[in-house]
């Protein structure tokens, strides 16, 4: 049991799939400029990974070795067409924010890296409890860039007012490059340098070290 | 366990697999877009209807829709068309074939549309003779692409009652601001035309109350001078001899 509880655990802080493995971040910049958005966009991945996994770890002893990455995405862009129209059958609004990010799930790389690093190795229900970790994982990312990003950047909170603008007759003067994407590249940067000042383990060794100056150690 | 990579058994399995999906995903597409489709329509009233100022929160928007009349205008005549069922004709997709519009050329093309529809749609509130509010719809280029929206006029066919856009891609916060409920309550009340010239313009900073011709005049955007200049020339354009302006005069004569 402790097990599986790592596996839906590990991946929110200690082996997070954008702080870590710095993988799905072009959708972490596109959507996060509002709250809702971010959170319709995290349901959606969350839902793609949580079953494609499950559906590809069923049927792994069935896969033939010299086609599974295809197959492996013929799975999830069913998934992910499928969670589109159910997007624009039940949040019409936010599916036209998300215009194209939700088709893009299909390229998201967490998807696919956890079908093929765990889901073609683990039995269904281990799988579908992977497929949700990294899902939440990502959600954590994507929502607290969208609760900086619309709080600053244009003063509410879920689209409800939280600081009053200054446009609109209040004391705040909003950041505008919060609302624009290269400020998600600073907050995730901003993001992964607190997990890693937090878990150590996370900082990679560096690739090469400094020699220390020779000719100085030759004078001394 | 058997070789899984022979030749036959990775058709099988593709095939098979194949099958399974694409009936999972037309079934979802095909059950689905009766709510698809009532989406479609009901944001398309909610933008006409939020272009008019009469958007209400809290009431069905089908409800405060009843009382709007869809309908065919011949664009260069300015003569309704009834053989044209307004209710489906889709006013976008006839600027895009070649049989249904015509081609600008770069002089009278202010709005940088490119091509123009033959027929138009407008939305009457009211009664058809004596309309409350005329909406129709707009489009032109802004900074980064086509913005999408719907101008509304008073009953004079003169005074303006609002503006809004339901689509476009001007930069958040400094060209997207043409969203902002602020900015969109300068319209309601402005002029449209002097005589029978077009004369709303968006002016490069703010308006001088005092002047004269403060009436035809709107604040820009501040930091958004591409945006504001695309705003002023779809309106003009629209409400000009080459969109609605044949309409609207015959509408103003009475003679529509």
């Amino acid at each position: 049991m402790s097990e599986l509880k790592k596996t839906l655990t590990d991946p929110i802080f200690n082996n997070n799939p954008i702080g870590l493995q710095i993988l799905g971040i072009c959708s972490a910049l596109a959507v996060t400029s509002s709250l809702s958005v971010s959170l319709v966009m995290c349901i959606a991945l969350t839902s793609v990974v949580a079953f494609s996994n499950l559906f590809i770890s069923l049927i792994r002893s069935t896969i033939p070795n010299n086609i599974r990455i295809i197959v492996q995405m013929i799975i999830i862009a069913s998934l992910v067409i499928v969670v589109d129209q159910v997007l624009k059958a039940v949040a019409y609004e936010i599916s036209k924010q998300l215009s194209v990010f939700v088709g893009l799930i299909i390229t998201n790389c967490i998807v696919m890296g956890r079908a093929e690093a765990f889901a073609m190795k683990n039995p269904p229900f281990e799988s579908f409890v992977d497929g949700l970790g990294n899902g939440l994982g990502y959600s954590v990312v994507l929502l607290t860039v969208g609760f900086i990003r619309e709080l600053f950047g244009a003063g509410t909170l879920f689209g409800i007012e939280v600081l009053p603008l200054v446009t609109e007759g209040g004391w705040y003067n909003p950041n505008g490059l919060l609302l624009l994407p290269p400020s998600a590249f600073f907050i995730i940067g901003l993001l992964i340098w607190a997990l890693r000042a937090w878990k150590t383990e996370q900082v990679e060794e560096p690739e090469f070290k400094l020699a220390a100056h020779q000719v100085a150690r030759e004078g001394a | 366990m058997s070789n899984k990579d022979t030749v036959g058994k990775t058709i099988r399995v593709a095939l098979a697999l194949c099958i399974v999906c694409s009936v999972l995903v037309s079934a979802a597409a095909v059950i689905l877009k009766p709510a698809q489709e009532a989406n479609v329509q009901e944001d398309r009233q909610r933008n006409i209807l939020a272009a008019a100022g009469l958007l209400e929160a809290g009431v069905p928007v089908s409800e405060q829709f009843a009382n709007i009349t869809a309908r065919a205008v011949d664009l260069d005549s300015g003569a309704f068309i009834e053989d044209v069922d307004a209710d489906i004709f889709d006013q976008l997709a006839a600027a895009k074939d070649p049989a249904q519009s015509g081609r600008l050329d770069s002089e009278t093309d202010t709005a940088k549309i490119g091509r123009r529809e033959n027929v138009g749609l407008v939305y009457i509130v009211g009664d058809a003779n004596e309309p409350e509010t005329v909406i129709i719809p707009v489009r032109g280029a802004g900074l980064w692409g086509q913005m999408y929206g719907f101008l509304a006029l008073e009953s004079d066919i003169e005074t303006i009652a609002g503006i809004g856009f339901y689509e476009h891609k001007e930069t958040p916060g400094l060209g997207g601001e043409v969203d902002n409920p602020r900015w969109k309550s300068l319209w309601p009340g402005k002029s449209a035309f002097r005589g029978d010239e077009v004369a709303i313009e968006v002016i490069k900073g703010s308006v001088d109350r005092e002047s004269p011709t403060a009436a035809y005049k709107v604040d820009g955007l501040s930091g958004a001078t591409l945006t504001t200049r695309g705003v002023s020339n779809l309106v003009q354009f629209w409400l000009g001899d080459d969109g609605y302006g044949p309409f609207l005069s015959s509408l103003k004569a009475g003679e529509a």
